[in-house]
């Protein structure tokens, strides 16, 4: 019987999970969850805030999960090192485990930059996970000034789950539009207006350099004052248990398409995990839900014996604030053409005849139709993409393939 | 397992499908009430002025949509693909990854999807049951599961 060990128990955990349960039913799974709760989606913290969600509704898989599937859930203990000769885990309570095949879905924690006089403010967060979130709203007052530094995904969603819960909310970056991580200048214009009319106050362009208990002072020279502080920077991948094992790590562990890292039975899943993207050509952290499940899901059935995989990974994002939804996926790169139609844009980036990527914002109307176009690398020529930049439909397609989309099974 | 399955040579582009899940997915005693409303129906036409084609939910065998819901809320639940709405927060990860275009948000704001009309007890979907056409069939077809 084979033994297998995981490291992190978010989605790419339980995509592995599911992954060596298709093939092996038989083999231990045991799981190293440094939080003390079965999985529940990250992703949904801000939703919670805002009162769309509860714990109970927060769940990834039902209650019985892990029984069901065979698997024993170490809680709240911390993988401490990995053995690759030994073929071992050691824990953070001195004992180890041993594996046959191991897969290390660590995920990633909040980078906090060396700010002088952070040690100063009393009442800081990061947003990250569920025992984050419950922290802030635990300081949550409606009169409280949050100061919000990063405007990427994690800010402006903290932004908008705490807006009606507090006094004020002003979000700060070094950047100089928000999202700049997935959407490009004019692309963001209209997200931050749409968010600046709900009461949101920017600061971009500028970053608080220092801290002084309840004043940020800023990068520009202004000060800003507040009285509840979330750092929401970036995040970096949890990638030095391989690293100090002697895994090949770069901004993450690296991995191959089977989610093989560069040691011997030893896989990576997820935000932990530099995988291929096949938007970019290359690899890179695709810290992503989805992309955690797949990854997930490739390493479990390849350590189960399996041959699976992930060919097709790239960004895709979609996120949606105050009812204004943004949707990006794959790069920004090649030649780009713009649609605008009422309030919407759709922006398609287009190289060697190939979609590469696309912005969304206010547009969302079958749009896994252009994901698809990235995902299975469909050449423009084949399709009638002049007509599906206005309107995501099947119709671009010819009658043969829309015969085996909608006439078969799939 | 029977899926819905379209001919788009047979599709006159009525859009009565839209009407008929619409009506079978709402508490409405007649059809009737659905005039002047704006629908959300799990199934919808699509086409241009020779081409039309009803698209629902393909049950796939391996759904991105149930791998890529950060809600948990989409699941496979023998071979149907299944979402809990009470789950879903609408943060439209579906929309952007269904290559069919088959999720949509529904009237509250959580997705919605074909589910094939399994709770109905009618034994085959209401738009199949409702094409003037025959165009949306619902049968087994060869599959490699």
């Amino acid at each position: 019987m084979k033994r297998y060990v995981i490291i992190g128990n978010g989605a790419a955990a339980v995509g592995c999970i599911e992954g060596i349960r298709s093939l092996d039913g038989e083999g231990g799974i045991t799981v190293i969850s440094e939080e003390a709760r079965p999985v529940y989606c990250r992703p949904l913290i801000s939703y919670y805030l805002e009162g769309k969600t509860d714990p109970e509704r927060m769940k990834y898989r039902p209650d019985g999960f892990y029984e069901e599937n065979g698997c024993r859930a170490l809680y709240g203990r911390r993988a401490a090192a990995i053995n690759p000769e030994k073929k071992t885990v050691s824990l953070d309570d001195g004992s180890s485990l041993p594996y046959d095949a191991l897969c290390v879905a660590a995920g990633s924690r909040p980078f906090v930059p060396p700010f002088a006089g952070l040690e100063t403010v009393k009442r800081k967060f990061t947003f990250m996970t569920l025992d984050d979130a419950l922290a802030l709203e635990g300081a949550l007052t409606p009169d409280a000034r949050v100061l919000i530094v990063g405007a990427g995904l994690i800010g402006l969603k903290c932004a908008e789950g705490i807006l009606a819960r507090v006094g004020s909310v002003t979000v700060c970056d070094l950047a100089d539009r928000v999202l700049s991580s997935i959407l490009d200048g004019d692309s963001a214009a209209p997200v931050q207006a749409h968010l600046e009319t709900r009461g949101i106050r920017f600061l971009l362009g500028d970053t608080a350099v220092r801290f002084e208990e309840n004043r940020a002072y800023m990068k520009n020279g202004d000060t800003a004052d507040f009285d509840l502080l979330v750092l929401a920077v970036g995040v970096k991948a949890n990638a030095e248990l391989v690293k100090d094992a002697g895994g090949r790590v770069n901004h993450g562990v690296v991995i191959n398409e089977k989610g093989e890292t560069s040691l011997p039975d030893v896989y990576a899943a997820g935000d932990c995990a530099e995988g291929y993207d096949a938007s970019l050509g290359a690899n890179r952290v695709l810290a992503i839900l989805p992309n955690a499940s797949l990854q997930g899901r490739t390493a479990g059935v390849n350590m189960a014996g399996g041959d699976a995989a992930l060919d097709n990974a790239i960004p895709m994002n979609a996120i949606g604030f105050f009812g204004l939804s943004v949707m990006s996926a794959g790069v920004c790169d090649g030649e780009m053409t713009t649609e605008r139609e009422g309030g919407a844009i759709k922006r398609f980036f287009v190289k060697d005849g190939l979609l590469k990527g696309f912005i969304l914002v206010g547009a969302l109307e079958r749009a896994g139709i252009y994901t698809s176009l990235i995902r299975e690398r469909i050449p423009l020529d084949t399709v009638d993409f002049e007509l599906t930049k206005k309107t995501a439909t099947s119709l671009i397609f010819s009658p043969e393939i829309r015969r085996q989309k909608f006439g078969g099974v799939v | 397992m029977k899926r819905v399955y379209v001919k788009e040579e047979w599709c006159l582009g009525c859009h009565l499908c839209e009407y008929n899940c619409a009506f079978a997915n709402s508490n409405l005693e007649a059809m009737t009430s659905l005039k002047g409303k704006k629908i959300f129906p799990r199934i919808h036409v699509e086409g241009g002025e020779r081409i039309t084609f009803a698209v629902s939910c393909r049950h796939c065998l391996d759904p991105l949509c149930v791998k890529s819901c950060i809600a948990g809320a989409i699941s496979r639940r023998e071979g149907v693909v299944v979402i809990d709405r009470q789950k879903c927060v609408g943060c439209l990860t579906c929309v952007l990854v269904c290559p069919y275009g088959a999720l949509a948000p529904g009237e509250d704001g959580a997705m919605q999807k074909c589910e094939l009309c399994l709770g109905s007890g009618r034994g085959e979907p209401a738009c199949v049951a409702g094409c003037p056409n025959g165009a949306i069939v619902y049968e087994e077809r060869s599959e490699s599961e």
